[in-house]
């Protein structure tokens, strides 16, 4: 839907270190940490709890700001958030006053664009996420799936060059992850967006990204990177897939 | 993954045969009366006892006279005239009161739920005014406002501001951050956060303060016109007592009951109109 030549949506994390207090102890989540995402890409980080994926993924938000070191989108330094990324979290956060289309465009119309115009970009990405029926129901009519899909199209409508995932489909059934894991895929392809998600669903890394980051389990550790190089749509039955899952699974000393 | 009324229609359609529509009306009829029966039976059940055991003369029919006494009494105060003069002044007295709380506590409320440091600074002297009954303040009222309307209408006006302010603040503090923090992300300034994100949040909360206020403000009307007052539904309560015409009394309790129902729907009214995204809590 926008294939805009300028878009890169290039992402350069350097020496990046983020620690917190708990209880008058130092927790270092993030050490010295250096990365580069390419643009249009799917990185998909996992990691045990407490691993500081989140953290990572909130540092690029703009949403924690680092102890040290720098995030770099196209060449220049992030402070804060920015316009050029829209974050999809494990809730839906939908606004329940407001209409499934009205949630959609309330990104586009915080942003000072016109209503109309805002609402009829949201019809867009109402129809990406196939919800064209309920543009006037309130998220309470919605279900957990149909609700996510609302914030996916509330994220990708004001068109961002890089969309971060927090655990999007983490609370959802079996069924509804697989069929909204396919959703994403497509809209990822159609969108040409770079993608930043955390997960903790091994499959699903696999089944997504170009790239998946492995945090470490012991701080101080290294952070891996594999490349999973399976042709697109990935089977989840296909003998590499499965392999490439067990290969991911040893990195958690689970196989 | 279905829209709620999708569910309740395919589950009305399933597993019955076309009924004709004579019967589907018949069946409707009954459980609409089912309902009503659940809802209102032990309202029509009170009334009934009160009327038999009035004519029977199971209690003093002088303290609890029959209902066919009040409701003749009501209508007579209505219809000649004698009790509209006091509904007036009292609607006056409460509606003046509580339209000034609303503009003083909501504004307030708003103001000190969105940043905590005013709260911090406002809270300890608003518990401390809120734990004086404004009953006991009165005196002091009146010595300030003399014996007239202004002393009465700052009464109601006093007591019924905390219902209101402590609800507003409560609903603003409230909001879940989590959906400040997603309109942070797409830029929304301060003010946008709190004109779209926490003002809507806080509504209902707002309503429901509006709500326990309005039953104060009659609450106090009538204590303030019972202690000073030559005009008024409380006033009449009183002064029917005191020349022992019990179904008067009775009928000027049931103008303050009526009242403040009324009052309670209309709000509610008002609530489904502004938010139709939830439903008002019953109180």
């Amino acid at each position: 839907m926008n294939l805009t030549a300028t878009r890169r949506g290039e992402v350069a994390i350097r020496d990046l270190s983020k620690s917190f207090q708990i209880s008058g102890r130092r927790l270092d989540v993030l050490s010295q940490l250096s990365l580069e995402i390419r643009s249009g890409e799917c990185l998909v980080i996992v990691g045990a709890s407490g691993s500081g994926k989140t953290t990572l993924l909130r540092v690029l938000a703009g949403l924690e700001t680092a102890d040290d070191g720098e995030v770099l989108i196209d060449g220049r330094p992030v402070h804060g958030v920015g316009s050029e990324r829209a974050v999809i979290f494990q809730e839906p956060r939908l606004l329940p006053w407001l209409t499934v289309l009205g949630n959609i465009s309330f990104g586009l119309e915080v942003r000072g664009e016109p209503q109309a115009h805002a609402r009829e970009t949201a019809r867009q990405y109402l129809s990406l996420v196939g919800l064209d029926d309920f543009a006037e129901a309130y998220p309470r009519q919605l279900s957990g799936g149909m609700a996510q899909r609302v914030g996916i199209a509330r994220a990708l409508a004001v068109q961002p060059e890089i969309l971060l995932l927090d655990e999007p489909f983490g609370a959802l059934d079996a069924m509804t992850k697989i069929t909204m894991q396919e959703e994403l895929s497509r809209i990822w392809r159609e969108e040409n967006v770079t993608m930043v998600m955390v997960t903790h669903d091994i499959e699903e890394a696999i089944f997504l990204a170009d790239r998946v980051l492995v945090l470490p389990q012991v701080r101080g550790g290294r952070v891996k990177l594999i490349d999973i190089d399976l042709p697109r749509p990935r089977d989840r039955s296909a003998s590499a897939f499965v392999r490439q899952r067990e290969v991911l699974l040893r990195e958690f000393g689970l196989h | 993954m279905t829209l709620q009324n999708i569910g309740r229609s395919v589950s009305f359609a399933v597993g019955r045969d076309k009924p004709s529509p004579a019967a589907a009306l018949l069946a409707r009829m009954g459980s609409a009366s089912r309902l009503a029966l659940s809802r209102y039976g032990l309202v029509a059940a009170f009334l009934v006892l009160w009327q038999v055991s009035s004519t029977h003369g199971w209690v003093n029919p002088a303290v609890f006279p029959p209902l066919n006494a009040i409701a003749s009494a009501l209508w007579k105060g209505i219809t000649g005239g004698a009790l509209v003069d006091d509904i007036a002044i009292s609607l006056q007295r409460s509606g003046l009161a509580f339209a000034a709380a609303v503009v003083f506590a909501i504004p307030l409320g708003l103001f000190m739920g969105s940043i905590p440091a005013v709260e911090r600074a406002i809270d300890p002297i608003l518990q401390l005014f809120r734990q004086t009954s404004a009953l006991a303040l009165y005196p002091v009222f009146i010595l300030l406002l003399g014996l007239g309307e202004a002393s009465k209408v700052f009464v109601i006006f006093w007591a019924t501001i905390f219902p209101l302010l402590l609800s507003t603040v409560g609903g603003v503090k409230e909001v879940d951050p989590k959906l400040i923090e997603m309109a942070r992300v797409y830029g929304a300034s301060r003010l946008a956060i709190f004109r779209r994100v926490v003002l809507p949040g806080a509504i209902p909360s707002i309503f429901v303060g509006m709500r326990l206020s309005a039953t104060t403000a009659l609450l106090l009307l009538i204590a303030s016109e019972m202690i000073g007052a030559n005009k008024g539904i409380g006033f009449q309560v009183m002064n029917a007592q005191y020349n022992f015409q019990i179904p008067l009394m009775f009928a000027a309790i049931v103008i303050l009951a009526a009242l403040g129902l009324i009052a309670n729907s209309a709000i509610v009214l008002l609530q489904r109109r502004l938010c139709r995204w939830s439903e008002p809590v019953s109180i």
